[in-house]
C-alpha cells in the first residue's frame, strides 16, 4: 500500500480566526484503507481539521493532499471527499432516494444511472424499503444510515465522519459503530473520523490522533495510546487513570517513585531523577487487607456496579480509584486496607 | 517555531474561468453595438467616435478588462472593470442633464462590468473565492447605493442649493432653523407650532397610546385563552390589507361636519356641528386605529414568550395575582413596550395617508414635504430641509431602539418548552382591559363597516343612505359592447397599473431580499456587517423622504426614470427589501447550515445548493415576502404619490385625489375593492403556503408593518 498516493496528507496546516489559532501546525496522514480518528476534548480543533479536509474551511497555512493531489485551494465541491455530518444534514424536503441521488446528479450523471447507484448503496445498508420516505419519517438510526449511504454513493477517495454517533442513544451507538467499522473494513474505505468519545475511538480506529488546544498531543494505535501515554493529558483523557505527582529517583539499584513519604519501585525507562507523575489505571490496582500491599489506606467509598466494585481509597498519595472485578468480596466504608500493584503496570511521566 | 515561514494560503483559481471572459465580452459587445442612451441612438463606441470624450475611458477600461480576463490576469480585470463602472457613473453624473440618459447599452455594459468585477475579486480570494457569492453581494450593494444612498444624499444636499442651483450652505441652515419647523407657538397660547414640533408631539401621543392599547389587547387575547384567537388573526391581517387612508375616510364619514355621529349629536343633544376631527384629534385617532394592531402584535408575541413557569414560580412563592403581574409579568414586558412605542412613533412620523385626509391646519412633516415639492411651491431646497428633519427624527428613534433593546432584552424562552398555562390577570385589571379592548374593537369594526357599506349607498358622508351601485359603475364600469369588453370605469387604469407594478415588484423584492439574507447568514466575508446594515437601512427611511429623493435624483440624466413604470417598481423593490431580508434571515436561522455543507461536499456548486436546497426550504419565507411586497405595493402612498404619473397612476394616489376633490363615495368604493383584492391574494397565497409547509419548519408569523 503506497500511503503517499492514496489517502489524505495533511501537511503543516494552520487555521486562524483573527488572533485565535484553532489549528496550529498540524501534520498527519491517513493511509488508504485505514480508519483514522481525530480525538480530543471540545474546542481542541478536531472538527476544524476535518472541515479543512472537506474544504468547508479554508486553511490559513499549509497543504492538504487527497489521493496525491494538492487540493488546498479547491472548494468543497471540487474535492473527492464525502462527509457524514453530526446532524446527518439530510435534506428534509427530499425522499431518501432523492437524498442519495443528490451527489451523482451534482456530477451530471444521468438520472437513471444516478438512481441505480443510489439504490445499490441503499440496498447495501438495508434501506431499500425506505427509499420513498422523507427523512422525518425515519428513526435516528435509519437517518444515520441514509447519511452514510448518501456519502458512499460517489465512492469518494476519503470518507469523513463528524461525530456520527452523538445523536444516537447509548445502545444504538455501540451497534452503529460496529456497523461503520465492518463497512469500512469490507469496502476498505479510507476514513477520517472525529469524536470526543475515547471509548468510541478505541473501538473503531486503526490509528488515533489525539488533539489538544489545536495541536496533536499524541498519535498511535489504540493500545499504544492506552498503554503508553506520553503525557499527563493523554493518560487522563484516554481511559481512567489515577495521577500522582511526586519525584522519580534513579540510582544504580533501579528506579523508585516517591510521593507522600512512600516510595515504590517503578520502571523508569530512559528518564532521569526529578519531578514526575505516576499514572495508574484503576483496574491495575488491587485492594488488599490492611498491612499488605505497597500503600496503606482507608476505604472511603465502595460502589457496587455488578461487573465490578469501584473503590475510592484514601492514601498518602491522595484518593485513588480502584476497580475490583471480584464483586463478591466487599469492603466497607472506613475499613483499613492496603493497595497493591505491579511495578510493570504503572506509567511514569515527566512532570 | 517556524510558524512565520508558512506561506498564507493564496487563492489560485483551480480552473479556467470562462464566465468572467463571457461577461466582459458581453460588456464590450454592448458598448460597441447596443444603443447607449434611453432614447435609442448610437452605441457608446459611435458616440465616442463622434466626440463624446467622456466615454473614451469607459471603452478603454472595458477593453482592458476583456484582455485581462482572456489572459486570466484577475487583478487587471478587477481594476479595469471597477474603474469603468465608477468612471462611467461619475462622468455621467458630472455631465448631468446635458448628457444622455442611460439606456439598454449602458445598463447591459455596466451590469456586465460589475459582475466581471465581482468574479475577478472572488478569484483573488475575496469572498472566500466564491464567485456566485461575490456577484450577489457586489451587485446588490451597488444597486442599494444607486437606488437608496445616491437619491437620498442628492435630495438632502438640495437643502444647500439656491433656486439657481448655486451652492449656498448658509441657506441650508436658514431653511433648517425656521419658525415654521421649530416654532413653539402653540404652547404659549399662540396659534401654531412648527411642523417638526407637531410631528414629534403627534408621534409621542400616538406612540404612548397605541402601546397601551396594544398591551390591553395583548393581555385580553393572550390571557383570555383560545376564545379570542379570532381577534389575533384579525389584528394580524388588518394592517396588511388596509390602505393607509381608509381609517381616515371612515372617521370623516362618522365625525366630519356632515358626519353620521355629528348629525346624531346635533339632533339629540344639540351639540353644534364642528370641524374638530380635522387636526390633531382626528389624525391621532386615525393613527391609533391604524397602528395599535402593530403594537398589539409585538406585545402579544412578548407576552406569549414569557414562560408560564416564571409566573407559577412567583405564585408558589406566595405572590398574589397582582404581585405576580407587578413583579414578574410587567418587568419582563418592558423591552417589548419600548419596542412597540418606538415602532408606533416611527410609523406615525412616516404616515402620510391619514394626515393628508385629516390634518387640516395641523401640519406635519410628511405632508409638508409633499406640498413643498408638489403644487405651487415647488421648492426642492425646502423639501430637502424638511426631509432632513424627518429623517433625523426617525433615525433618532431607531437609534434609541437599538440602544435600549441591546440592554433591555431578557431572554425568557429556553430550548425546552415549559408546561403550564398562562397566569390569570388580577381581577380589576382584567375587567379594565376587557372593557377598553371591547370598546376599541367595536370602534374599529364600525370604521371598517362604514367602508364596506359606504361604497353601496348614495352619499354616506352626508347621511344619504339610498342603496346604489353608481359609485362602482363610475369607477369599475364595464361595457360588454359589440367591440368586446371595454373597461370604461375611471378607476380601471390605476387598478391595472397597481396590480401590474405589485406583480412585477413582489418577486423581485423576494429575490433580492432573500439572496441578501442568504449571503448574510451563510457566508463569512469581509464587510458582511456593513452589507447587512446597507440592506436594512432603507427600512428606517420614511416613504416621503424616499419619494422626494427619487423625484430629485431620477428626473435628469443619466438616470432619468420619472414618469415611467420602472421607477415605481424600483421604489417598491428597494423599500420593501428589508422585509425580505428579515424573513429570510429568520427562516435561514431555522435551517441547519450543515445542509448547505452537505450539498457542497456532494459536489454541488453554490448555485445548485441555492436552487435545490436553500430555495425549497425557504418557501414559507418566500411566500411571506411575496405577500408583504404585493400588498404593500398596493397600499403604499407616501413614496409613490411623488412618482405616479398621469400615464402610470396608482390606486392609492387615485383615491387620494378623489378625496381631495371631495368624492368620498368613489374613494370608499375603491378602498373596498382594494381591500378585497388584497384579501383574495392573501388567502390564495396562504392556501398555497399551507400545502408547502414542511412540518416543524413552519416559519414564525412575520410582523409586517406599512408606512
Amino acid at each position: 500500500m503506497n500511503s503517499t498516493t492514496g489517502g489524505v496528507v495533511f501537511e503543516r496546516v494552520t487555521k486562524k480566526y483573527g488572533d485565535v489559532t484553532a489549528v496550529d501546525d498540524v501534520s498527519f496522514h491517513v493511509a488508504q484503507g485505514e480508519l483514522v480518528t481525530l480525538l480530543g476534548p471540545s474546542g481542541c480543533g478536531k472538527t476544524t481539521t476535518l472541515r479543512m479536509v472537506a474544504g468547508l474551511e479554508a486553511v490559513s497555512g499549509g497543504r492538504v493532499l487527497i489521493g496525491g493531489t494538492d487540493v488546498t485551494l479547491r472548494a468543497a465541491n471540487e474535492r473527492d471527499v464525502s462527509m457524514v455530518f453530526q446532524s446527518y444534514a439530510l435534506f428534509p424536503h427530499m425522499s431518501v432516494l432523492e437524498n442519495t441521488c443528490y451527489g451523482p446528479l451534482s456530477m451530471r450523471t444521468d438520472r437513471a444511472k444516478a438512481r441505480a447507484m443510489a439504490r445499490a448503496k441503499l440496498a447495501m445498508l438495508g434501506l431499500s424499503e425506505y427509499e420513498a420516505r422523507l427523512p422525518s419519517e425515519l428513526s435516528g438510526g435509519q437517518q444515520q444510515r441514509v447519511a452514510v449511504a448518501r456519502s458512499l454513493v460517489l465512492e469518494p477517495a476519503v470518507l469523513l465522519f463528524d461525530e456520527p454517533l452523538s445523536n444516537l442513544d447509548a445502545k444504538l451507538r455501540r451497534r452503529v459503530r460496529e456497523e461503520i467499522r465492518d463497512l469500512q473494513q469490507s469496502l476498505s474505505l479510507t476514513v477520517l473520523y472525529v469524536t470526543h468519545d475515547q471509548e468510541e475511538a478505541l473501538a473503531v480506529s486503526d490509528h488515533i490522533i489525539v488533539m489538544d488546544q489545536g495541536r496533536i498531543a499524541q498519535q498511535g494505535t489504540p493500545d499504544d495510546l492506552y498503554e503508553k501515554p506520553q503525557s499527563r493529558f493523554l493518560a487522563d483523557f484516554i481511559g481512567d487513570a489515577n495521577l500522582v505527582d511526586g519525584e522519580l529517583r534513579v540510582d544504580t539499584n533501579g528506579a523508585s517513585f516517591v510521593a507522600g513519604g512512600v516510595a515504590v519501585p517503578v520502571r523508569a525507562g530512559a528518564m532521569a531523577s526529578g519531578p514526575a507523575t505516576l499514572a495508574i489505571r484503576p483496574q491495575r490496582l488491587r485492594v488488599v487487607d490492611a498491612a499488605q500491599g505497597l500503600l496503606p489506606g482507608a476505604c472511603r467509598r465502595a460502589s457496587y456496579l455488578g461487573s465490578r466494585i469501584e473503590y475510592i481509597v484514601a492514601t498518602a498519595w491522595g484518593e485513588l480509584l480502584v476497580f475490583d472485578p471480584d464483586a463478591r468480596h466487599t469492603r466497607r466504608r472506613d475499613d483499613a486496607v492496603g493497595i497493591a500493584f505491579d511495578p510493570d503496570a504503572v506509567i511514569v511521566l515527566p512532570r | 517555531m517556524e510558524q512565520a515561514a508558512l506561506a498564507p494560503a493564496v487563492f489560485v483559481p483551480s480552473s479556467r474561468d470562462r464566465a468572467t471572459m463571457v461577461v466582459t465580452a458581453i460588456a464590450v459587445a454592448a458598448l460597441a453595438m447596443v444603443p447607449w442612451a434611453a432614447d435609442g441612438g448610437p452605441s457608446a463606441l459611435l458616440r465616442a467616435v463622434n466626440g463624446s470624450t467622456a466615454l473614451w475611458p469607459t471603452l478603454a477600461a472595458a477593453l482592458v478588462a476583456l484582455i485581462c480576463s482572456l489572459r486570466e490576469f484577475d487583478r487587471g480585470t478587477a481594476t479595469a472593470a471597477g474603474f469603468a463602472v465608477v468612471w462611467t457613473f461619475g462622468a455621467a453624473l458630472a455631465e448631468g442633464a446635458a448628457g444622455p440618459s442611460f439606456g439598454a447599452g449602458a445598463g447591459i455594459a455596466l451590469t456586465a462590468l460589475t459582475v466581471a468585477l465581482s468574479r475577478a475579486i472572488a478569484r483573488r480570494g475575496v469572498f472566500n473565492g466564491d464567485a456566485t457569492i461575490a456577484t450577489i453581494v457586489v451587485v446588490i450593494a451597488t444597486l442599494l447605493v444607486i437606488f437608496i444612498f445616491f437619491p437620498v444624499a442628492k435630495a438632502l444636499l438640495a437643502a444647500g442649493f439656491d433656486a439657481q442651483g448655486r451652492f449656498a450652505p448658509q441657506l441650508a441652515l436658514q431653511r433648517l432653523l425656521t419658525e415654521d419647523i421649530w416654532g413653539l407657538g402653540c404652547f404659549g397660547g399662540g396659534t401654531n407650532c412648527g411642523v417638526a414640533i407637531n410631528s414629534a408631539m403627534l408621534a409621542t401621543i400616538v406612540g404612548v397610546t397605541s402601546t397601551l392599547l396594544g398591551l390591553v389587547f395583548a393581555l385580553v387575547v393572550q390571557r383570555g385563552g383560545q376564545r379570542y384567537a379570532g381577534v389575533l388573526k384579525l389584528m394580524s391581517i388588518l394592517p396588511i390589507v388596509t390602505p393607509p387612508f381608509v381609517i381616515a375616510l371612515a372617521l370623516v364619514v362618522l365625525f366630519g361636519r356632515t358626519g353620521i355621529v355629528t348629525g346624531w349629536l346635533d339632533a339629540w343633544f344639540g351639540i353644534p356641528r364642528s370641524r374638530w376631527i380635522y387636526g390633531l384629534p382626528g389624525v391621532t385617532l386615525a393613527q391609533l386605529l391604524t397602528f395599535s394592531p402593530i403594537a398589539f402584535m409585538i406585545l402579544y408575541g412578548a407576552l406569549a414568550a414569557i414562560s408560564p413557569a416564571m409566573e407559577e414560580a412567583a405564585q408558589t412563592l406566595r405572590a398574589s395575582r397582582a404581585r405576580v403581574f407587578r413583579t414578574v409579568t410587567w418587568p419582563l414586558l418592558r423591552p417589548a413596550l419600548a419596542n412597540a412605542f418606538l415602532l408606533s412613533f416611527v410609523e406615525s412620523l412616516a404616515d402620510f395617508g391619514n394626515p393628508i385626509v385629516l390634518a387640516g391646519n395641523f401640519e406635519v412633516l410628511s405632508t409638508k414635504i409633499f406640498f413643498a415639492v408638489a403644487g405651487a411651491q415647488n421648492d426642492p431646497g425646502r423639501a430637502a430641509a424638511l426631509a432632513m428633519v424627518l429623517l433625523g427624527l426617525t433615525l433618532l428613534a431607531f437609534w434609541l431602539q437599538q440602544r435600549w433593546m441591546g440592554r433591555l432584552s431578557y431572554v425568557t424562552v429556553t430550548g425546552k418548552g415549559d408546561g403550564g398555562t398562562p397566569g390569570k390577570l388580577p381581577r380589576p385589571l382584567w375587567y379594565g382591559c376587557f372593557g377598553i379592548a371591547g370598546t376599541w374593537m367595536f370602534f374599529m369594526l364600525v370604521c371598517y363597516a362604514i367602508i364596506l357599506v359606504g361604497g353601496f349607498v348614495k352619499d354616506i358622508g352626508r347621511g344619504d343612505m339610498a342603496l346604489t351601485l353608481h359609485h362602482f359603475a363610475q369607477g369599475f364600469g364595464m361595457d360588454f359592447g359589440s367591440r368586446g369588453t371595454l373597461f370604461v370605469g375611471s378607476a380601471w387604469d390605476s387598478l391595472f397599473t397597481t396590480i401590474e407594478v405589485a406583480t412585477v415588484s413582489a418577486p423581485l423584492t423576494a429575490l433580492v431580499g432573500l439572496l441578501a439574507a442568504y449571503v448574510i447568514t451563510r457566508h463569512r466575508f469581509v464587510g458582511r456587517r456593513a452589507f447587512e446594515f446597507l440592506t436594512m437601512v432603507s427600512f428606517a427611511i420614511p416613504g416621503t423622504v424616499i419619494g422626494v429623493s427619487y423625484i430629485v435624483a431620477f428626473n435628469v440624466a443619466p438616470l432619468e426614470l420619472t414618469g415611467g413604470m420602472a421607477i415605481l417598481v424600483l421604489c417598491f423593490v428597494f423599500r420593501n427589501m428589508p422585509v425580505g431580508v428579515r424573513a429570510g434571515v429568520a427562516a435561514l436561522a431555522q435551517i441547519d447550515k450543515s445542509l448547505d455543507e452537505a450539498s457542497s461536499t456532494l459536489r454541488a456548486s453554490t448555485l445548485r445548493t441555492l436552487r435545490e436546497i436553500v430555495l425549497p426550504l425557504l418557501r414559507p419565507a418566500i411566500f411571506t415576502t411575496l405577500i408583504f411586497s404585493f400588498t404593500h405595493a398596493m397600499t403604499a402612498v407616501s413614496a409613490v404619490i411623488f412618482l405616479a404619473s398621469a400615464k402610470y397612476n396608482l390606486a392609492t394616489v387615485y383615491v387620494i385625489n378623489r378625496v381631495e376633490a371631495g368624492e368620498y363615495p368613489l374613494a370608499i368604493a375603491y378602498s373596498t375593492v382594494l381591500i378585497f383584492v388584497m384579501l383574495g391574494v392573501l388567502f390564495g397565497m396562504q392556501r398555497l403556503v399551507g400545502d408547502a409547509r414542511l412540518g416543524r419548519r413552519a416559519a414564525q408569523p412575520m410582523l409586517v408593518t406599512g408606512h
